[in-house]
């Protein structure tokens, strides 16, 4: 029964951090950039006033525009009760594995772009060729990351792989592992947006990839994408923190196993926001077409790892 | 008699009467009734058969010795292999069939509906012996009756060019899969004059390793161009969207299947543990074709088109999952073998249920924008909305999005290629990898290609009058296709519940079967036999749909205001169907990024002002995409068949001496022939 | 390296907002109490250049500089009219601009105000009763703040929405504003 308890609570508690994460990326940019900035908490006023204001429809869209923010809420909201958190998700209530994982939220960006195309302006089309051309490209190393997992855990379980690296801690600097740590960052940045695939606070719609396919959004609808979106960037940094280095997870239900998840997953996802924030801070964006050069570096990375794995095996 | 028996005879006589009657017919009203109704008691019959051969785990038998009793008789025995492709056949071709009955009526002034009739019915007949048949004969026979009769539906609309090249296209490379088909019968019976099944089976194992080797690959080739993989594919995309649509649903959702049971039956039933390199040559070809499939799809605009190179695509991955599955039961991980193979079939029963139905979208909405390119279309989901519904389950189907069947299906292949690092080999170890790889980005350049074709056709402003006063079909059209979409959508829901009565199947086999009793698995949970994964459409459906509606009606209960306006255009005066976006704008990018394999040609013309050469009028920019292997392979054969043919035309000089000449030489000829061997 | 040494020597560099010229800043109406709720620590702005010279255009990049960082005020500029909550106008509306300044008015989702920046929006400036100009700002759309100048400061445009959002005095009004409405959509 608490399972069950635990498989509701720990999205609640992934919606309630998912804004800060941003806030606290943004907050350091602006400190990065000489700046005062927002607070940490801005993100949590915007989506607040977001709430408060009207929804304008174009007259050209159809119940798919309206139908696709919540789509894309409710495919992230499920991929955070899965992925490893603050406790891991355990039999008998798993509701999937890795790949579940990965597709559900493919299932909300294949709305997202449709969404994009149904108002019939050109700048929600680019973004839509431009989103799924981003995502079809990244498909490939996620797979193999995953492989890469699989073969040293002998399972797509994420209790499993969990399990396994924390039984062997050496395992977690093996090459296999680091390799397919790069590779999942870079899949990261390229699936949420973030420099150097994106700019996710560019004002020039012919740069956009991610926010063109939401320029017609507004109210309500945009704030359950924008929460939407900053629950993805939440998850898969909590995939690449909690899957190569799982220490501070939660297995039991008590208390203070639960407090100690919190905490380590936290501090995890602190440091890997301050990476970001750096990287975002170094780097320039790459022109569009120079982007699958990126993938097919970060796909030659996970080959490398699923390659290592096996020969260390 | 046994009620299975007499399901088939139902079966086959509603087919042959239904071919008779409508060729009877007195006007095409009532032939296309006709047709539907032998087409319906015939896949009734078919249903009722297999269903029956499920329940008593009994094979279905019916010989006729007597019949061509030289080359062996007819045998029928539908064992459960073939009861999976029978139902598959007739659950299909029921719901195509009553689309048809409102369907060709636009097609009754251009053609016979009496001869349609007759080629459609015979077309269901053969694909539904196919699967029974148990002896040479039988299934030769019922093979060409298959290709002949859907050569005719092909041909349907004769009077068109293209179509006229797609049925010689699809003729020869049918014709192809027979010369290849009856020397791999032959091999396999070992000269011997035992032709039935049973016999090859046993005879199987006193053929040398080579002459096993070759046979295989006769029916890797043979099956294989009815299946339609790279690079013996290429009637696929011709074939498929000249027909009219629901016989393009039968032949790229039920047609190509048979190719796949023929591999299956040849390879795993009747010569079965064959080397590893089997498999592995099945991992490599699927591959590929899936990769190939559905990059050519990506840059179509023929609506049609795409979903037939999407059907290359789906029978890649079919062949990767038998191929993973060979590979595992070779080396002795049975029980894993089973998920390879269960994923394939199911995707066979997947992948018929969800081409179906997008063929039948598609022939409705090129019935309602008389187009099939999707340039030219747009706005429908306000005008066509069950259409439009339809489609899109079909779509999220087939890019393998959770919680529908075609997820399923595709999880448990992945599952099998993880399941070969169990394999301790490096050629596996580079090989398994890769193909996982490919498959990703296979299934992610599917979602792609789909968020286009149902973009672009359905979403937005008509981009045609036509389009623009398009209407909802025939409620009897739109009726099936609900059939079909909801198929899709329970298949994908009970995928367990699927599987679980699938292995019964797997285990009859002789080369998929698991030796032992496999664990019985859980009803909700799709899962690895050894525990290893697991993955629950149904409560991911169940979980989505109660958060969507959780959050919305909480939004409304915070009281949501909405208003309608036009779209952004950064304040531009008026916003046309010509701002948005194309199909080929949306394919660009990965046009670009796949330039080396698609080698796009480009032709730009450029007209000006006859006064000035500084003021362009027009300007003209075409760019074709043809595929490489047809120019590497195809065009040397044709070329070379033509050159050879010009030469032997040399021989018809038209002189009445000469043919007398030739009468006599051959005569002699003959006769030396016949004293020399004495 | 060298990037992250420059960004550690020269540290922050906002400046406090000053109190400026108070004549500058017009409040047109009493913006709702509702929007000063709704906006109070979240604003979107849309800049909309209505036929400028560009001068207030490079006062207001000079808003999301380090010196005025508006971002810490909650504040950021956006690209679509849709994610906006505040119009932000500049120059005297020529007439190619009219109709795509009412357009974008009609994309922002209520409730919502605008911003007339610098002379031209006020009165238009030195291009008054020009042949190719339909007035100023307030008679194509409504205006709820006028900050004058050619070009203002970035303080005072800064300080002109924070006073109108009532977030810049100390002192804070608990009674009800007269509520004149927000005009409706034309």
């Amino acid at each position: 029964m608490s399972r069950y308890v635990a498989l509701f609570v720990q999205p609640l508690v992934a919606l309630a951090l998912a804004p800060a994460l941003v806030g606290f990326i943004r907050w350091l940019k602006a400190r990065l950039q000489g700046r005062r900035g927002a607070p940490v908490w801005q993100p949590y006023f915007e989506i607040r006033k977001l709430f408060g204001k009207e929804a304008v429809v174009s007259h050209t869209a159809s119940w798919l525009f309206r139908a696709t923010p919540f789509i894309v809420f409710g495919t992230s909201v499920i991929v955070a009760s899965l992925v490893p958190l603050v406790i891991v998700p355990a039999a008998p209530l798993v509701v999937g594995d890795v790949f579940a994982a990965v597709y559900l939220l493919l299932l909300g960006t294949f709305f997202l772009a449709l969404a994009g195309l149904d108002t019939g302006s050109p700048f929600g089309g680019m973004g839509a060729s431009r989103e799924m051309t981003v995502v079809a490209l990244t498909e490939p190393t996620v797979a193999l990351a995953i492989v890469a997992l699989a073969l040293s855990a002998g399972s797509t379980n994420f209790s499993q792989i969990v399990a396994r690296t924390i039984a062997e801690p050496a395992a977690a600097l093996g090459p296999g592992h680091l390799l397919a740590f790069a590779a999942l960052f870079v899949v990261t940045l390229a699936e949420t947006g973030r420099l150097p695939v994106d700019n996710p606070s560019t004002h020039l719609e012919l740069t956009m990839i991610h926010e063109a396919m939401v320029l017609e959004y507004s109210g309500p609808y945009l704030a359950l994408i924008e929460w939407g979106a900053a629950l993805k960037l939440l998850i898969f940094l909590a995939l690449a923190a909690n899957l190569f280095m799982p220490w501070g997870i939660a297995f039991s239900l008590s208390p203070v196993a639960l407090m100690i998840g919190l905490v380590s997953v936290i501090v995890k996802l602190g440091a890997l926001a301050v990476a970001i924030a750096v990287l975002e801070t170094r780097v320039a964006k790459l022109r569009l077409f120079r982007v699958p050069e990126l993938l097919s570096a970060s796909f030659v990375l996970a080959l490398l790892a699923v390659m290592s794995t096996f020969l260390v095996r | 008699m046994a009620f299975g028996t007499f399901a088939l005879i139902v079966m086959v006589v509603g087919y042959a009467g239904g071919a008779c009657l409508s060729l009877l017919a007195r006007s095409q009203r009532s032939a296309r009734m006709l047709t539907a109704l032998g087409a319906v008691v015939g896949c009734v019959g078919g249903l009722a058969a297999a269903v029956s051969v499920f329940a008593t785990r009994v094979p279905v038998e019916a010989v006729l010795p007597n019949l061509v009793s030289a080359a062996g008789g007819v045998v029928i025995r539908v064992d459960l292999l073939g009861a999976f492709f029978l139902a598959l056949v007739a659950a299909v071709s029921l719901p195509a069939a009553i689309y048809g009955t409102t369907y060709m009526a636009e097609y009754e002034d251009r053609c016979s509906m009496r001869v349609f009739g007759l080629m459609f019915n015979a077309f269901l007949l053969g694909m539904s012996l196919v699967p029974c048949a148990a002896n040479i004969f039988t299934f030769v026979l019922a093979w060409e009756l298959m290709a002949v009769s859907s050569y005719f539906l092909v041909m349907t609309e004769s009077e068109n060019a293209d179509t006229r090249q797609a049925g010689l296209w699809y003729a020869a490379m049918t014709h192809l899969g027979l010369v290849l088909l009856l020397p791999m019968f032959f091999l396999m019976a070992g000269g011997s004059e035992a032709t039935s099944f049973a016999d090859l089976r046993t005879g199987a194992a006193t053929l040398t390793a080579g002459t096993r080797n070759v046979v295989f690959l006769l029916a890797l080739a043979a099956f294989g161009s009815k299946a339609g993989i790279v690079p013996l594919h290429v009637w696929l995309p011709r074939a498929h969207p000249a027909a009219p649509s629901h016989v393009s649903a039968l032949m790229s959702g039920v047609m190509i299947k048979l190719g796949i049971y023929g591999l299956v039956r040849v390879m795993f039933d009747l010569m079965p543990s064959g080397p590893a390199w089997w498999g592995g040559l099945l991992l490599a070809v699927g591959s590929v074709s899936a990769l190939l499939g559905v990059l050519y799809a990506l840059v179509e605009h023929d609506l049609k088109r795409l979903l037939a190179y999407h059907s290359v695509e789906n029978i890649g991955i079919i062949l990767i999952g038998l191929g993973a599955g060979s590979i595992l039961h070779g080396v002795g991980l049975r029980a894993l073998a089973t998920i390879g193979f269960a994923g394939a079939l199911f995707h066979t029963l997947n992948h018929a249920c969800f081409k179906g139905l997008l063929f039948l979208g598609a022939g409705s909405v090129v019935q309602q924008t008389h187009t099939r390119n999707m340039e030219e279309m747009g706005g429908l989901i306000k005008r066509m909305p069950h259409t439009a519904l339809c489609f899109l389950v079909g779509s999220v189907a087939i890019a393998a999005l959770p919680p529908l069947n075609g997820f399923a299906s595709e999880w448990l292949i992945f599952q099998s290629l993880l399941a070969g690092t169990y394999i301790s080999r490096p050629e596996i170890a580079v090989g398994f990898p890769i193909a996982v790889g490919m498959l990703a980005l296979t299934s992610g350049l599917a979602a792609a290609c789909f968020v286009k074709a149902f973009g672009i056709s359905f979403l937005a402003m008509p981009r045609s009058d036509h389009a623009a006063h398009a209407r909802e079909c025939h409620w009897s059209m739109r009726a099936m296709m609900m059939v079909l979409a909801g198929s899709c959508v329970v298949l994908g829901l009970a995928a367990p519940l699927v599987i679980r009565g699938m292995n019964p199947i797997i285990d009859s086999v002789p080369g998929l079967s698991a030796g032992e009793p496999l664990p019985r698995s859980p009803q909700l949970w799709l899962m690895v036999p050894n525990g290893s994964a697991q993955v629950s459409p149904l409560l991911m459906a169940v979980l989505l749909g109660a958060i969507a509606l959780a959050v919305l009606l909480a939004i409304h209960a915070g009281g949501l205001r909405v208003r309608r306006a036009d779209t952004w255009g950064c304040g531009r005066i008026s916003q046309t169907p010509r701002m948005e976006y194309t199909a080929s704008a949306f394919a660009e990018p990965l046009r670009r990024v796949f330039a080396e394999v698609y080698q796009p040609t480009q032709d730009l013309s450029i007209s000006v002002h006859p006064e000035s050469r500084y003021f362009i009028q027009s300007i003209t920019y075409t760019s074709h995409v043809v595929p490489w292997f047809e120019k590497a392979f195809y065009d040397p054969v044709t070329g070379g068949a033509r050159a050879l043919a010009t030469q032997i035309r040399r021989l018809q000089a038209g002189s009445l001496h000469l043919y007398l000449l030739y009468v006599v030489a051959a005569l002699v000829a003959a006769l030396a022939f016949a004293w020399w061997s004495k | 390296m060298l990037l992250f040494s420059k960004i550690w020597k020269t540290g922050i560099a906002t400046e406090m907002l000053q109190a400026g010229d108070p004549a500058a800043i017009e409040i047109g109406r009493a913006l709702e109490r509702r929007i000063k709720r709704l906006f109070g620590r979240a604003l979107a702005i849309r800049e909309v250049d209505a036929g400028s010279c560009n001068g207030c255009e490079l006062e207001i990049t000079g808003l999301t500089s380090p010196v005025y960082d508006m971002e810490r005020f909650g504040m950021h500029f956006v690209a679509s009219p849709r994610h906006a909550d505040m119009l932000l106008v500049t120059g005297p509306v020529t007439r190619n601009m009219e109709i795509p300044l009412r357009r974008t008015y009609e994309a922002v989702p209520a409730p919502k105000f605008v911003v007339a920046v610098g002379d031209c929006a006020k009165t238009c400036g030195v291009f008054k009763d020009s042949y190719a100009v339909v007035g100023p700002v307030d008679r194509v759309i409504p205006v709820d703040i006028s900050i004058g100048g050619c070009p203002p400061e970035p303080t005072d445009i800064l300080r002109g929405i924070l006073q109108g959002l009532d977030r810049f005095s100390q002192k804070r009004e608990t009674t009800a504003l007269t509520l004149e409405p927000v005009a409706a959509v034309r």
